[in-house]
């Protein structure tokens, strides 16, 4: 075999391509619902918590900054394999799935917190004074004058850093999830090639590319125009 | 919740594998010590490059960062590690890591430090050129300093999820932190290792991630 022949072989093989390429797909699939669950979950979470701090009750605030910055600290696998393997010890036992979720849930609600909070202090305290001057109660004014400003300050960083955790669907492998790195990666066991793989890669270009250009365009267009 | 102490917070346990452990925080460190500082040049070199102002330079280099940015770290060391090997390239665990944090990480300094030297006045070069400095006296003197302050914040975030990221290394089974922590757990059938593990990731980049809060909060406050 020449070189290219011995490439195409182990990487581009089309018989092992056609063979996993369902078990790759199924893989994308539950990739793309546990993302999906995990960014409506983790930013409703965040938003939650950054209206909560803005109410100023201290030692809540305290609570919050606490645990974001735990799952600020924390590497998103630890935080995995600590639920997976360790929750069941206090009776707790979540499947791969839900534990991958979970954990990237709570990242993303640490971070998203952060943003939504950045934003919401980075609206001038004249809006709020105004609201209340016009006879709004603290919540319309916060739902109607700062939220729809403090959500278009964190736009560009919320996509990036959603983006970001998005990808560490990926780690669920490691708790045996057949998303689309494990189903690969179970492809490549099987059939001792490492096409599978190739194609794994292949759809998270084909699934993340699309949206990291897109974020790529939201940062430019929501930029603040100094 | 005895049980759970038993579990969870099992003193004995902590201190059978406190040497385990111990091993892996240096790994760790290492691990750290390496990755950062390469992804950290290689994205200087990509970020200079890319103010070229030619298409063929500046059109390549968007590909490649947006590849490396779309492709999850876990999965290219997966693929560095047990397939490269397939077409007789085995880098071992620890090119692995390296080839893969110097991609995906230079990727990601690439692109912060490219909008901090966008955001650098022209004019701040074009002075400096007719001060009569050479070129690499511009950037290294004028261009780069304030580039680096403006994205200040970006670089220390980035470089936390950098260290953060090591964590991945355990995949292909780099003794780091959290595979000792593993290995000490299935030696225990005990998960406190792995809770003493996260409580040691938490004490040692707690301090950054307050750093960074205080800073973003800052830049934010400025736009106003």
């Amino acid at each position: 075999m020449t070189g290219w022949e011995a490439f195409a072989f182990n990487f581009l093989n089309p018989e092992v391509a056609a063979q996993y390429a369902p078990m790759i797909l199924a893989g994308l699939g539950v990739t793309i619902l546990l993302a999906m669950l995990v960014i409506v979950s983790g930013l409703v979470l965040g938003l939650a918590l950054a209206v909560l701090r803005a109410f100023g009750v201290r030692p809540v605030n305290l609570g919050i900054i606490f645990v974001v910055d735990v799952f600020r600290a924390l590497p998103p696998l630890v935080i995995i394999v600590l639920i997976y393997f360790g929750l069941p010890a206090a009776g707790l036992a979540l499947s791969g799935f839900w534990a991958t979720w979970l954990a990237l849930t709570l990242v993303l609600m640490a971070f998203a917190e952060e943003i939504f909070w950045a934003g919401i202090s980075a609206v001038p305290p004249g809006q709020w004074e105004a609201g209340r001057a016009m006879g709004l109660h603290f919540l319309p004014t916060l739902r109607l004058i700062v939220l729809p400003q403090a959500i278009r300050i964190a736009i560009p960083p919320l996509v990036n850093r959603t983006i970001a955790i998005t990808k560490g669907t990926a780690l669920g492998s490691v708790v045996a999830v057949s998303e689309i790195l494990g189903a690969a990666q179970s492809g490549m066991a099987f059939s001792g090639n490492p096409t599978p793989l190739t194609l794994g890669a292949l759809a998270y270009i084909v699934l993340f590319i699309p949206v990291v250009i897109a974020g790529r365009w939201i940062e430019t267009k929501f930029a603040w125009r100094r | 919740m005895s049980d759970f102490v038993q579990a969870f917070l099992n003193a004995e346990i902590a201190l059978a594998s406190s040497h385990l452990l111990w091993i892996g925080l240096v790994q760790t460190m290492l691990l750290a010590l390496m990755t950062v500082p390469l992804g950290m040049v290689t994205g200087l070199l990509l970020a200079v490059l890319a103010t070229r102002k030619s298409r063929w330079v500046r059109w390549p280099l968007m590909a490649f960062t947006d590849f490396f940015r779309a492709i999850p770290p876990l999965v290219l060391l997966i693929f560095l590690y047990a397939a490269l090997p397939f077409g007789g390239i085995d880098l071992g665990a620890w090119g692995s890591v390296a080839l893969a944090f110097l991609l995906n990480t230079g990727a990601y300094y690439a692109e912060i430090l490219r909008a901090g030297i966008e955001s650098v006045p022209r004019g701040q070069a074009e002075a400096a050129r007719a001060l009569g400095l050479r070129r690499w006296q511009v950037w290294i003197f004028v261009v780069l300093p304030q580039a680096v302050r403006n994205v200040l914040p970006d670089l220390i975030s980035n470089t936390l999820e950098v260290v953060k990221l090591t964590s991945i290394a355990s995949v292909v089974a780099v003794p780091e932190l959290l595979y000792q922590a593993r290995q000490a757990q299935s030696i225990t059938y005990n998960a406190t290792p792995i809770l003493v593990a996260a409580v040691i990731y938490f004490l040692l980049l707690w301090p950054c991630v307050r750093l960074l809060s205080r800073l973003e909060n800052r830049q934010l406050a400025g736009r106003r």
